[in-house]
């Protein structure tokens, strides 16, 4: 399990989680940084991510969407706010219209991320991440949206999965 | 560790001003009216003998202090108290939560550490 510490602040609509992992802060970064990594976890499996468009620089952005069992699309955008390669990057991250630009009737949060060496051991890698929301709507919105009930039967795949491989 | 240090600051400041704002017989008043059905600001000043200024003020320090929450409808100011909204906030924020666990257990397994010293799930 790698996350070590989950802060969630229900008056600022804010949640902070803290993960811990088993290698370099470049490797870390690497899972950001490189499209086809990022989309093998982004998404459940249910719903897998697909980076059609991925450009981690100042100013820059992506495109993506995640397939949902049934073959239905849900395309979203990210927008590079800040980034410091390496160890930093905070994105803004929406919903798109069919045609992958963003939908300004639709919701959307503000994600920061962070990459530190662990001071106690250089193989270990401390992660940050925050996210925020304008409004409670927005919220509900982005939990709506198809990624949610993913999450939950992905959750329920890999209790499967475990329990299968344990057996 | 400076991050920590900040955010408890910071709940302190929290708990301050929903203390403060809960240091006042009209204050609460106004509180256990706003939870039961909505109020404008005008409706909420009839039912005290203080003035129209003075429950606006009320409501201000309630707001600031996350007690209520102030809607426009028309030309006037609706009033609610927000502990139903604080609680749908905290149920999100757990549904957020599972969502990201589950996105770092996929991060993690695709780094290939899982088996490094952690003992398997069940």
């Amino acid at each position: 399990m790698p996350v070590t510490q989950v802060e969630k602040d229900p008056n600022r609509l804010t949640m902070t989680v803290r993960s811990e992992f088993k290698a370099g802060p470049d490797r870390i970064w690497q899972m950001w940084a490189d499209p086809r990594l990022l989309e093998r976890w982004w998404g459940p499996p249910t719903h897998p991510a697909t980076f059609e468009q991925h450009d981690l620089s100042p100013g820059g952005g992506m495109k993506y969407f995640m397939t949902g069992p049934e073959g239905d699309k849900f395309r979203g955008w990210w927008r590079v706010i800040s980034l410091e390669p390496g160890s930093g990057l905070e994105i803004e991250d929406g919903f798109a219209d069919p045609d992958g630009n963003p939908d300004p009737s639709m919701a959307s949060m503000i994600m920061k991320m962070s990459i530190e060496q662990a001071e106690h051991d250089p193989g270990t890698t401390l992660m940050t991440i925050e996210t925020s929301f304008q409004s409670l709507e927005a919220m509900e919105q982005v939990l709506e949206m198809g990624a949610e009930e993913g999450m939950t039967l992905a959750q329920g795949q890999i209790d499967e999965m475990l329990a299968s491989g344990a057996a | 560790m400076i991050v920590e240090k900040a955010t408890g600051a910071e709940h302190e400041k929290e708990a301050d001003r929903l203390f403060g704002a809960l240091a006042h017989s009209t204050r609460r008043d106004i509180v256990r009216r706003t939870m039961e059905s909505d109020y404008s600001v005008s409706e909420l000043a009839r039912c005290y003998t203080t003035s129209f200024a003075a429950i606006q003020k009320h409501v201000a320090l309630l707001e600031a202090a996350g007690l209520v929450i102030k809607s426009p409808r028309g030309r006037e100011q609706i009033v609610r108290g927000s502990t139903a909204r604080i609680e749908e906030a905290r149920e999100l924020l757990g549904r957020m939560e599972s969502l990201w666990r589950d996105r770092l257990d996929r991060f993690d397994q695709l780094l290939g550490t899982t088996n490094e010293g952690d003992k398997p799930c069940p």
